[in-house]
């Protein structure tokens, strides 16, 4: 008798729970602004599934053997897909990389090396040692 | 004392143990956050001198896990029976203190989370890609030399399995040494007799460090340790000691005999302010000369025996720091013949001074070991059957 | 045999000699035609190809031109790749003015020092996960995908070329991605390289020409002919590494 009891609300709580989740969910649903006037390498239900697998085989074939330009350069991608609030693709809440990867819980690691803000050449100059 | 008293007093005491090492390891892991969150900026670590204090922590501690099978080496694949009680324990330690160098030195890489690039990319010129089949191949062959030595069934097959486990970690240390000495450009290294050095050391340390362990872990459970046995292996420590101590001599002889390497030798031996200081005081003296008096005295007590091994661990880590920094400190020589200067500390002797940080990761890294050896030996049989002080035996 | 025959078999050994030689002919030609291309045009790869080993680029720096003092090459390099110049012994430099006085003779000079770009790179033999590298145009490289922060290759570099980035960095120029817990050395502007351009930064800056960048394996480009000409070393020529870059005046 205990045992049922317990079980029964162990299951009460579990449906409740995840009727609330599903009610307001904690993280929001991706929402970016960039320039979708274009779309140079594939379809964006086929980038979704591929764009991790295609940016890994890329950046080898451009570090090891020199391949640049054209779908091979991220720079060219950045230029894109920076958000047209701040210019970046990553930073604010709807830079573009950084709202969808928010919402799946995967870490990006490209833009700690990688300057996620195009055109930022321009503005930088070295101090005098 | 009946028998399940002494056991409750033990219990305590593993409980308090293992809090002490959790704590200590909790704060050496905390030390490998901060370092990588930060980056190696608040490390003493420089672009001079790029492995510091918590290489000197994982080298001495996989160089004595290597050593410290040594003792469960000589009773099975040498046949000393006197040896052969002690060598689950000698196992455990070697296990253990593996575990503990590999933590401290994967949490100080510059990218930590990478370990799966660096366990699915192989440049096989490259001793570090040895090294990740030679350790995970010594924790197999060790596994497997436990269960031959704790399943009855087994015991027959202990013998093929330790002469494996002993051949393979006279590679891993050679290998260990071969890290070093593959360096063909810095002088405090690119010398071949740094294979059998390291070979030597590990012997010296992971015997001191089995004695160490053998007396502690004999006070925690309350039984007397055999003094026969503490001394026959004080007296190998010695014969250990010497040898390490003839392969510094030939190594830095060597040296002296090439005019290029003179000035280096001079820093290392003479006027390099701390590491002369910490290589005669801290090695040849405390580590050496102290040790092999204590242990060839023929009324030696087990504290003296026991102090021996004690300073042949604190000579071993002046004699890595020596090695280590000391070797990275002495400025590369890119134009021989010149006096050179540069914004890059070009011909500069390089400074270093440890940060919390890393002394936090290096004392974790034995915390590590420390937790394991106890949780070993309060869960599973490895100490070696001993009448326990007072017990009636039945 | 008869006249016919005779005749016959003439014609048959015309076709096959006709034949052979126009195989040949077909044969080879491509092959011409290759060599012809192979021969390092300027200009950037066309998109989408690999660099070749037909190239080897190389600098030549003549200590003699270089003035005491004079840090272009280092801020050219600096602005270039997105240092900030700094110099505290965890900063980052990809390139070094160093001054030297002969210890015997007083004899003053003084030279740039980068990655040398070595044949036999010590920094790859030791990488364990083949992060440094050699491209097949002789640029040695550190794939910062790969890279997982060890500092081996600093220690086996014998002219102290590579830095390690000991903290977070945000003003990486986009041609030059750099970050935290990697290892990087000079990449002879492997990103103005690919681009087609023929100088590095630190060359085109120097206000004296004293350095020269260019293919070592041509025998018609300025670098070649040059060193063809006057006495070069290489810095520790004794490890036999076979530099790319080499040093006149020294």
């Amino acid at each position: 008798m205990n045992r049922r009891l317990l079980a029964a609300a162990c299951l009460a709580v579990a449906v409740l729970a995840g009727a609330a989740q599903a009610e307001g969910s904690r993280v929001p649903q991706p929402k970016f602004s960039v320039d979708t006037s274009t779309q140079c390498v594939a379809p964006p239900e086929e980038m979704r599934r591929t764009h991790m697998d295609l940016l890994k085989h890329r950046r080898d074939r451009t570090v090891h053997q020199g391949v640049r330009g054209g779908d091979e350069s991220l720079t060219r991608c950045i230029a894109c897909h920076a958000s047209k609030t701040d210019g970046a693709a990553i930073g604010a809440p709807d830079a573009f990389c950084q709202s969808c990867h928010a919402y799946v819980g995967v870490k990006l690691d490209c833009f700690e090396c990688h300057q996620g803000r195009p055109g930022a050449a321009a503005k930088m100059s070295a101090r005098s040692p | 004392m009946s028998a399940i008293a002494i056991e409750s007093v033990q219990t305590r005491r593993f409980w308090g143990l293992a809090a002490v090492g959790a704590l200590v390891l909790g704060a050496g892991l905390l030390g490998a956050w901060v370092m990588e969150h930060h980056g190696h900026v608040i490390t003493g670590m420089t672009n001079e001198i790029v492995w510091g204090t918590p290489h000197v922590f994982a080298i001495f501690l996989i160089v004595a896990a290597s050593g410290v099978l040594n003792v469960a080496s000589v009773g099975t694949v040498f046949g000393q029976a006197a040896y052969k009680p002690s060598a689950r324990l000698s196992g455990l330690l070697c296990v253990a203190l593996l575990t503990g160098g590999l933590m401290v030195l994967m949490l100080d890489l510059g990218r930590p989370e990478r370990f799966v690039v660096a366990a699915t990319h192989y440049n096989f010129t490259s001793m570090f890609a040895w090294n990740v089949f030679l350790y995970t191949g010594m924790f197999a062959l060790v596994a497997l030399y436990l269960w031959t030595l704790m399943e009855r069934r087994m015991y027959r097959y202990s013998r093929p399995a330790g002469i494996a486990a002993f051949i393979w970690r006279i590679v891993l240390t050679t290998g260990t040494g071969s890290i070093f000495a593959f360096l063909v450009a810095r002088q405090a290294y690119a010398s071949a007799v740094l294979a059998p050095l390291f070979i030597a050391m590990s012997l010296a340390w992971g015997t001191a460090v089995f004695l160490l362990a053998e007396a502690g872990l004999n006070a925690w459970r309350g039984t007397r340790p055999a003094p026969e046995f503490q001394r026959r292996v004080a007296k190998l420590l010695g014969v250990f000691v010497a040898a390490v101590l003839y392969f510094v001599v030939v190594y830095h002889l060597t040296n002296l005999y090439f005019a290029k390497q003179v000035a280096f030798e001079r820093f290392i031996l003479l006027d390099g302010g701390i590491f002369p200081a910490l290589f005669w005081l801290g090695y040849v003296l405390l580590g050496s000369a102290v040790p092999l008096l204590l242990v060839w005295r023929p009324a030696a007590t087990s504290r003296a025996l026991l102090g021996a091994a004690a300073l042949v661990v604190v000579g071993a880590f002046a004699q890595l720091y020596v090695f280590i920094i000391g070797g990275q400190a002495f400025p590369l020589e890119i134009f021989p013949g010149y006096e050179v200067t540069s914004a890059f500390r070009d011909g500069e002797i390089a400074g270093y001074a440890p940060s919390v940080w890393e002394v936090l990761l290096g004392v974790g890294g034995v915390a590590a070991a420390f937790l394991i050896v106890v949780v070993g030996v309060q869960v599973l049989d490895f100490l070696p059957d001993e009448t326990p002080a007072g017990v009636r035996a039945s | 045999m008869s006249e016919v025959d005779k005749s016959r078999v003439a014609a048959r050994r015309a076709l096959v000699a006709g034949a052979a030689a126009a195989m040949a002919g077909v044969l080879l030609a491509p092959g011409i035609r290759l060599v012809e291309v192979a021969r390092a045009a300027p200009g950037p790869n066309k998109p989408g190809e690999p660099v070749s080993s037909k190239v080897r680029w190389g600098l030549l720096i003549d200590a003699n031109l270089c003035t005491e003092g004079c840090q272009e090459c280092v801020l050219a390099c600096n602005r270039e790749n997105g240092l900030d110049g700094r110099t505290r012994p965890t900063d980052s430099q990809w390139i070094r003015k160093v001054e030297l006085k002969d210890l015997r003779s007083g004899r003053k000079a003084s030279a740039p020092v980068m990655c040398q770009h070595c044949a036999e790179p010590p920094c790859v033999d030791v990488c364990p996960t083949g992060a440094s590298f050699k491209r097949a145009d002789g640029i040695v490289l550190v794939d910062r995908h790969t890279c997982i922060g060890c500092r081996y290759c600093m220690m086996a570099c014998p002219y102290k070329a590579r830095s390690f980035i000991h903290e977070t960095l945000t003003t990486q120029k986009p041609e030059v991605p750099r970050g935290k817990g990697c290892v990087e050395s000079c990449t002879l502007c492997v990103h103005r390289i690919d681009r087609g351009e023929r100088t590095t930064a630190c060359a085109q800056a120097c206000p004296t020409k004293a350095i020269i960048f260019g293919d070592l394996n041509d025998p018609e480009s300025e670098i070649s002919r040059r060193v063809a000409q006057v006495k070069t070393t290489q810095l520790r020529a004794d490890l036999r590494l076979n530099t790319g870059v080499r040093y006149a005046g020294l």
